[in-house]
């Protein structure tokens, strides 16, 4: 099976006068699994859609394998696409849904029941082929969709928000397939989803869209632990991260102040020169620690509310000056509302945001 | 605390037949009196012999049922000079029918699919002159119509009147199936193009086996349509092929002497049979095809 880079070289696309992508670069390397990842209306269906050749660019230049396909008919792109609605032919069989393109395209009809066959028997639908869509599930036919896309042995697999219309069980059943199927396969593969947990969990790398531009393109470790602007920080991550307005000051070391409270930053590695600016502090749930009082780099809280999740609690808490912000524990933690604390800020989790453009410092 | 039962009457079922209900049902009871009473009035005088229809008793039933009259108006009564009954006419429907149908559904279909999912430059355009023109009345073209087919050298003939037929019936079908294709999910097109089918692929193989619905409802609307015609089929038919709804004009105008009123209800009652037949075994269809946005049928 071959697999594809896919190369796009400062893309355009608009409807009317309405600018949806500007001056878009993206890589994917061969056998890569990128994830577009963004809110709706950021862009990232559109630039699946151009990269599959379903609507016309105004600019730029789209190459797959080494090729310039931007003009290229979605059939002559080495491509297969995978869509949110499934979009099987309601009137054939599962069978002749797979075999449909290769049918089209003139494949020997020994070469397509081997295909056909193979791409069954790898999503377990070797005794639904004969039946109709309507008499499917919805995880049934997702498989069978990706079945279809399977048999075009195409170098670029394109994956348009797959699981978004199953529901959370079959979403994380189907997510692991793919996974699977990635690491069997090792196809490239680009799937466009606005779920962060497919994101973090299926990728080699993330692009976080919005409004039309990659705003960071990333490992999912990266882009979880040092995301580049607030966008990036508050859309990825469940709980969401915590963000505390305060600005900096040199005092022998970097320190973070917010009001009273005042967080050395010995530890943090600054991306630019710090300046005076207001800044806002960003921390994840759980890498804030609970400390005993008495340590020099706590500070108190008090806890608000006590959100059990299962694996673990979630603990809402005020600082003094009522700062609110929450931290994660494991499920046993003893922990009621209106318990007294002491919280510590490791440096090395923080993220720093300038105010005003939202850049990390 | 304590507990306050209220005794409260239970619910009862309304009552089904409110006044408002009987007047209803009296509005729809006349109605259907209205139109049912000539179709009553036109069987049982079609199935009465002369000498008791002069009685003058409109509303009683035959005597002596027969059928003689309509035989009559099926074989031998006078459309003009010839004397073969209205069959020549039903059977010149029926050749001007079957063409005009299946051409105007599959040029209709064809460009109500490439006008909602090809999205090509000017097509709202198009379609927008397309509905203009559907709302202009008929008879601002016949006299173009007739000058360009004399020029072409077409002349009067069944070619002619099939082609007509096809043009006034394209919008009607345009609009339909362009409707219909623009509800489904725009994925499956994709889908379609993905995998490599070109135009008249996707149209044959995927989109038009999931129309059989506005199919059904296209053969309605057009039968219906074309076989109700008179002034086309008038005029661009030719002498040859006159279409029933002009034969039976013929028989029940060009009587002489005494006017043979079993036979004109006879030759009614059979040119009504066709649209008659599709309106009681396609109802449902029928009524979706309406709703479906189709405005002139």
């Amino acid at each position: 099976m071959q697999k594809s880079s896919v190369d796009i070289r400062s893309l355009q696309i608009g409807f009317g006068g309405l600018k949806v992508l500007e001056n878009l670069d993206l890589h994917v390397g061969e056998s890569e699994f990128l994830v577009l990842l963004g809110p709706s209306g950021c862009g990232k269906s559109t630039l699946l859609n151009a990269i599959a050749g379903l609507i016309d660019v105004k600019g730029g230049e789209i190459h797959i394998g080494g090729r310039d396909v931007t003009w290229a008919e979605p059939k002559d792109r080495g491509i297969a696409m995978v869509f949110q609605s499934y979009a099987l032919y309601p009137r054939m069989s599962v069978r002749r849904n797979m075999s449909f393109g290769l049918k089209v395209a003139g494949t020997p009809q020994s070469e397509i029941e081997r295909r056909v066959g193979e791409a069954a028997q790898m999503l377990r639908l070797t005794s639904l082929l004969e039946r109709r869509p309507s008499e499917l599930s919805g995880g049934q036919r997702q498989r069978v969709a990706i079945g279809r896309a399977l048999v075009r042995h195409a170098g670029v697999y394109l994956f348009d928000e797959p699981l978004s219309n199953l529901d959370a069980q079959l979403r994380a059943e189907l997510r692991v397939e793919i996974k699977r199927l990635h690491a069997r396969l090792g196809a490239t593969m680009i799937y466009v989803t606005h779920d962060q947990i497919e994101a973090l969990t299926l990728a080699d790398r993330i692009a976080v869209m919005q409004g039309g531009v990659i705003q960071q393109l990333d490992t999912p470790k990266k882009i979880y632990r040092e995301p580049v602007n607030r966008f990036v920080a508050s859309f990825v991550g469940s709980p969401a991260m915590n963000f505390i307005p305060g600005r900096l000051a040199r005092g022998g070391e970097m320190v973070f102040v917010a009001g009273v409270n005042r967080l050395g930053l010995n530890g943090y590695v600054f991306r630019s020169q710090p300046t005076d600016a207001p800044v806002v502090l960003g921390i994840r749930p759980e890498h804030i620690e609970m400390t005993g009082a008495d340590d020099q780099s706590s500070v108190p809280a008090r806890v608000e509310m006590v959100e059990p999740m299962g694996a673990d609690t979630l603990i809402w808490c005020r600082l003094a000056d009522g700062t609110a912000f929450s931290f994660r524990r494991d499920a046993d933690a003893q922990v009621r509302a209106g318990d007294a604390l002491a919280v510590r800020f490791p440096a090395d989790a923080l993220s720093l945001f300038d105010e005003a453009s939202g850049q990390r410092l | 605390m304590t507990a306050v039962a209220q005794l409260l009457p239970a619910s009862r079922r309304p009552k089904r037949m409110t006044p408002a209900r009987w007047g209803l049902y009296a509005f729809i009871f006349i109605t259907a009196l209205y139109f049912l009473l000539p179709l009553y009035v036109m069987i049982v005088t079609s199935l009465k012999p002369m000498a008791e229809i002069r009685q003058g008793n409109l509303l009683a039933l035959p005597a002596a049922p027969s059928i003689d009259a309509w035989v009559k108006a099926w074989t031998s009564a006078c459309t003009g000079l010839t004397c073969q009954g209205i069959k020549i006419g039903f059977f010149n429907s029926l050749r001007i029918l079957v063409p005009s149908v299946g051409i105007s559904i599959l040029i209709g279909s064809l460009t109500g699919y490439a006008l909602s999912l090809w999205r090509l430059p000017g097509a709202n355009i198009l379609f927008g002159a397309m509905m203009v023109v559907a709302f202009i009345p008929y008879q601002v073209f016949i006299y173009p119509l007739v000058r360009v087919f004399s020029f072409t050298g077409l002349g009067q003939s069944l070619l002619t009147i099939v082609i007509i037929h096809t043009i006034f019936g394209l919008p009607t079908m345009t609009l339909l199936f362009r409707n219909y294709f623009a509800s489904l999910p725009v994925e499956l097109f994709k889908a379609a193009r993905v995998d490599g089918a070109g135009f008249y692929q996707i149209y044959a193989l995927i989109m038009m086996p999931m129309a059989t619905p506005m199919i059904v409802v296209a053969v309605i609307l057009q039968t219906t349509g074309i076989w109700n015609d008179f002034i086309l089929g008038l005029i661009f038919a030719g002498r040859d092929n006159l279409p029933m709804t002009v034969q039976l004009n013929n028989i029940v105008n060009s009587t002489q002497g005494e006017r043979a009123y079993n036979v004109d209800m006879a030759a009614t009652l059979l040119t009504a049979l066709l649209p008659l037949v599709v309106y009681f075994g396609s109802g449902r269809w029928f009524v979706r095809g309406i709703a479906a946005g189709a405005v002139k049928g």
